[in-house]
C-alpha cells in the first residue's frame, strides 16, 4: 500500500505541490486527475524518487521510502512521452528492467509482456519503425515486465489520436485488472480517468482537492470548480 | 537525496585532475614566472619582446587577409552555384587543413621557397583556406534569395547587391572565419619555425629558441604570458562581437544554390579549378621530389645522427595510440559531466575544457617543461609526449561527444533509472551506446591530432622517442640533399597515414547514425 503524507515539492524557489495526501490500496487503481499544470506528473517524479522532497514523506507498507533511490524502489513509470530507448530493439526496451533486476535471459517473460499488449512477434523490431499506439503499448510492456509493485502511467494516451484513445483506455484498463496491479494513472481527461480507475484523486494548483468515486465527489463538491471541472 | 554521491565525485575528480594538473598547474607556473621576469624587466628585454610581438601581429594580419582575398573565388562559386563536383571540390579545397604543419612547412620548403616572409604568408594561406571557404558558404548558401531579389526590384544593381545585402548578412561568418584563421596564424609554430629560417620568428618560435635552445626559460616565460594576453584579446573581441552582432534573421532551411550559366559557367570553372589547382602544387612537388632519390629506403637504413628514421613512425603510432585512449576517456567522462548536470558546474567544466583549445601547442609543452618536476619529476618521462597529444585532443573530443549526449533527453535516463537501473548502469546502458559512434569520431581526431602535432612535443620528446614531425624537424635541420630527401619522404608518409585515418573517420561519420 502506498501513502503519501503532506508531500511538498518546490522547484527553482516555486512551490509545485503543496500538503499533498494520497493513499493507493494494494490492487487498486487511482486517476490522478487535474488541468494541466496542476502538478500531477510532478507528483508521480517524486513518487518514483525523480525529484526531491522539500517535506512530507511517502511510505511502502508502512516503511519510509523517501531516501531510497530511484532504482530501487521497485515501482514502475509510463513517461508522457514514453522515453522507449532509441538504440534498442522493443525486445530489449520490454527486458530492461528484467536484466537490470539480474534476469539475463528473459527472452520467455518478454515474449509474456508483449502478448499482454497484443503485440506478439515484435520482439525485434526497431523502436523507431513503430507507429504512435504500438510505441504506447511497448512502453506499457516494458513498465509491467519486471512486475513492479506500483504502476505509475503518466498521460498513457495523452499523444494519441481519439479514435485510438478509445480503444486503448479499453485495453489499458484490461491489462491492469488482469494483472491486479496497484497502480496511479495521470490524465486531464474525465473520461478517461473514470474508465481507467476505481478511484479518482482530483488536482488542483498543486494539492489534491478531492478523493473518491466520480458519483460521491460530485453528491459533495469541495468548492464549484470542482463541479465546473467534472462538468 | 542531497547526500554526498561518491561515485559521481571520483568521476567529475578524473578531467578535474587531468586537465588542473597537466594544464591549469603548468599555466600557473608559466604566468608567475613571466610576471617576476616581466616586472624585473632585464635589459634589452622590452625592445626585443616588442619586434616579435609586432612581428606575430602583423604576419597574422597579413596572413588573414591574404586568406580571405585566395578564398574568395572559391568560396563565391561554392556557395552561390550547384555544379557537378562542388561537394568534391570542397573535400580537396580541405585537404591542406588536416595535413601535419611539418608536412606543409616541408611542401614549401621543396618548393625552395624556405626562409623568406612569402613562404610563411604561402604557407598559412594554404592552410587556412577550407576555413574560410566553409565558414562562409554554409552561412552565404542559405541567404534566402527573397533578401537579394527584394534589393534588385528596388534597383540595385549586381555589385551595389553584393556590397548592400550579401555582404552585411555575411558578417557573423567572416567574423568568425576571421578570428579562427588570425588565431591559427598568431600562434603558428612548426610553419614559421621550418620556413622562417633565423630571420623570422613568432613569439612562439621565440619561446621554442629561449627555451630549448638558449635555456632562458624566465624570458621565454614572459613571451608566453605576451602569448597567452593576445590570444586571450582576441577569443574575448570575437565572443564579443558575436554578441553584438547576433541578430536573427530568417535563413532558408534549403541551400540556394542554382546552375551556373553563361559567362558564370566559366567564372566558376576558372574559380574552382584555378583555386585547387594552385593548392596542388606543393603537395604535388612534395610527392613527386620525394621519389626523385633513393629516399624511402633511406629511411630504412641507420644513420648516425638520428638512429633509425623508420622507428620514428612505431613511436608515433604507439605515442597515438595511447594518446587516443587517454583522450577519449577524459573527453567522454567530461561530456558525460558537463551534459548531466545544467548550470554552473557544468558551464564551468564546458568552458575550462575548451582552453588548452585556445591555448597554443607550445604553451603546453613548455609549461611541461617548467612545472613538472612537481611532486615527482616527470620531464624526462616519454609519457609526457603523449599526455601532451591527449591534453590538445580532449577538447575534439568533448566537442564531438556533447551534441550526442545533449539529444539523449532526460526522460531517457530516467525511464532507465525507473526500471531498477543504477547511475552506473543508466550511463552503461543508456548514454554509452548512444555515444560510442560519436566518441570513435573524436578518437580517431585525437589519434590523428597526435600524428601530426609537433608544437608541444617539440618540448618533451626526448632523441629516442622522437615522433614523426620531430625526426622531419630534425632531417631538415640538416644540412644535405639526402636530409632533405628523406624529411620528404617522411612528410609524404605522414601524409599518407594521416589521410588514411581522415577518411576511416569520414565513413563512420557518415554511416548510418540512428535518429535520435
Amino acid at each position: 500500500m502506498l501513502r503519501v503524507e503532506s508531500l511538498d515539492v518546490v522547484i527553482d524557489a516555486k512551490p509545485i505541490l503543496e500538503n499533498v495526501c494520497l493513499e493507493v490500496e494494494d490492487g487498486e487503481v487511482v486517476a490522478v486527475l487535474g488541468p494541466s499544470g496542476s502538478g500531477k506528473t510532478t507528483l508521480l517524479r517524486a513518487i518514483a524518487g525523480l525529484v526531491e522532497l522539500a517535506t512530507g514523506d511517502i511510505e511502502w507498507d508502512g516503511a519510509s521510502i523517501t531516501g531510497i533511490p530511484t532504482h530501487r524502489r521497485g515501482f514502475g513509470l509510463m513517461f508522457q512521452g514514453y522515453a522507449l530507448f532509441p538504440h534498442m530493439t522493443v525486445a530489449e526496451n520490454v527486458g530492461f528492467g528484467l536484466k537490470m533486476a539480474g534476469h539475463h535471459k528473459a527472452q520467455a517473460q518478454i515474449g509474456e509482456a508483449l502478448g499482454w499488449v497484443g503485440l506478439d512477434g515484435f520482439e525485434a523490431r526497431s523502436v523507431d519503425s513503430l507507429s504512435g499506439g504500438e510505441q504506447q503499448r511497448v512502453a506499457l510492456a516494458r513498465t509491467l515486465a519486471p512486475r513492479p509493485r506500483l504502476v505509475m502511467l503518466d498521460e498513457p494516451l495523452g499523444a494519441l489520436d481519439r479514435n485510438l484513445r478509445q480503444k486503448l483506455v479499453e485495453y489499458t484498463r484490461q491489462v491492469l485488472e488482469e494483472r491486479q496491479v496497484t497502480a496511479i494513472v495521470v490524465t486531464h481527461d474525465r473520461d478517461e480517468a473514470v474508465a481507467m480507475s476505481d478511484r479518482l484523486a482530483l488536482m488542483r494548483e498543486g494539492t489534491i482537492v478531492s478523493t473518491g468515486r466520480l458519483e460521491e465527489i460530485l453528491a459533495e463538491p469541495a468548492d464549484p470548480w470542482v463541479s465546473e471541472f467534472l462538468g | 537525496m542531497s547526500r554526498v554521491r561518491w561515485g559521481w565525485v571520483a568521476v567529475v575528480a578524473v578531467p578535474t585532475l587531468f586537465i588542473g594538473y597537466f594544464f591549469i598547474y603548468p599555466l600557473l607556473r608559466i604566468l608567475s614566472l613571466g610576471l617576476s621576469e616581466l616586472s624585473v624587466g632585464s635589459s634589452g628585454l622590452e625592445a626585443r619582446l616588442l619586434r616579435v610581438g609586432w612581428f606575430t601581429l602583423w604576419q597574422a594580419t597579413v596572413s588573414t587577409i591574404l586568406t580571405f582575398l585566395f578564398a574568395a573565388p572559391l568560396t563565391w562559386a561554392v556557395s552561390t552555384y550547384e555544379f557537378r563536383g562542388r561537394r568534391l571540390a570542397l573535400a580537396m579545397a580541405t585537404v591542406p587543413f588536416v595535413l601535419p604543419t611539418v608536412v606543409v612547412g616541408t611542401a614549401f620548403v621543396a618548393l625552395g621557397w624556405s626562409e623568406s616572409i612569402g613562404a610563411i604568408f604561402a604557407a598559412h594561406v594554404f592552410f587556412n583556406v577550407a576555413v574560410v571557404v566553409r565558414t562562409v558558404s554554409t552561412l552565404w548558401s542559405r541567404i534566402d534569395p527573397k533578401l537579394v531579389e527584394a534589393a534588385r526590384v528596388l534597383g540595385a544593381s549586381g555589385g551595389q547587391v553584393f556590397r548592400k545585402v550579401t555582404l552585411p548578412l555575411l558578417r557573423p561568418a567572416l567574423a568568425a572565419a576571421a578570428s579562427i584563421v588570425f588565431l591559427f596564424t598568431f600562434t603558428s609554430f612548426g610553419v614559421v619555425l621550418i620556413l622562417g629560417g633565423f630571420r623570422y620568428a613568432t613569439l612562439e618560435v621565440e619561446i621554442y629558441r629561449q627555451a630549448v635552445t638558449l635555456f632562458d626559460l624566465p624570458l621565454a616565460a614572459s613571451l608566453a604570458v605576451i602569448q597567452l594576453i593576445g590570444v586571450t584579446a582576441a577569443l574575448y573581441w570575437y565572443s564579443r562581437y558575436q554578441e553584438r552582432t547576433a541578430v536573427s534573421w530568417t535563413l532558408d532551411s534549403g541551400a540556394n544554390r542554382r546552375r551556373p550559366k553563361g559567362p558564370a559557367r566559366a567564372g566558376v570553372l576558372v574559380a574552382v579549378l584555378g583555386t585547387l589547382g594552385l593548392l596542388a602544387v606543393p603537395l604535388g612537388v612534395l610527392v613527386s621530389r620525394s621519389f626523385s632519390g633513393d629516399f624511402y629506403a633511406a629511411l630504412l637504413s641507420d644513420d648516425r645522427v638520428v638512429g633509425n628514421p623508420i622507428s620514428a613512425v612505431g613511436n608515433s603510432l604507439a605515442f597515438a595510440l595511447v594518446a587516443m585512449v587517454l583522450a577519449t576517456f577524459v573527453g567522454v567522462i567530461a561530456a558525460t559531466v558537463i551534459t548531466a548536470r545544467s548550470g554552473g558546474l557544468s558551464r564551468w567544466f564546458d568552458l575550462t575544457l575548451m582552453l588548452p583549445l585556445g591555448t597554443s601547442a607550445v604553451t603546453i609543452g613548455f609549461g611541461f617543461i617548467i612545472a613538472l618536476d612537481w611532486p615527482v619529476d616527470l620531464r624526462g618521462s616519454a609519457w609526457l609526449v603523449p599526455i601532451a597529444h591527449a591534453l590538445v585532443a580532449v577538447p575534439f573530443v568533448v566537442r564531438s561527444t556533447v551534441p550526442t549526449l545533449r539529444s539523449v533527453s532526460p526522460e531517457t535516463r530516467e525511464a532507465a533509472a525507473v526500471l531498477g537501473a543504477s547511475p552506473f548502469r543508466v550511463w552503461r546502458h543508456v548514454d554509452l551506446p548512444i555515444v560510442s559512434r560519436a566518441a570513435l569520431v573524436g578518437a580517431g581526431f585525437a589519434f590523428v591530432i597526435s600524428l601530426g602535432e609537433f608544437g608541444a612535443t617539440s618540448f618533451v620528446a626526448r632523441p629516442s622517442s622522437a615522433t614523426i614531425p620531430t625526426m622531419i624537424f630534425r632531417l631538415l635541420s640538416r644540412p644535405g640533399a639526402t636530409s632533405f630527401g628523406m624529411a620528404m619522404a617522411m612528410s609524404v608518409v605522414l601524409a599518407a597515414l594521416t589521410a588514411g585515418v581522415i577518411l576511416a573517420i569520414d565513413r563512420a561519420r557518415f554511416g548510418d547514425l540512428g535518429s535520435f
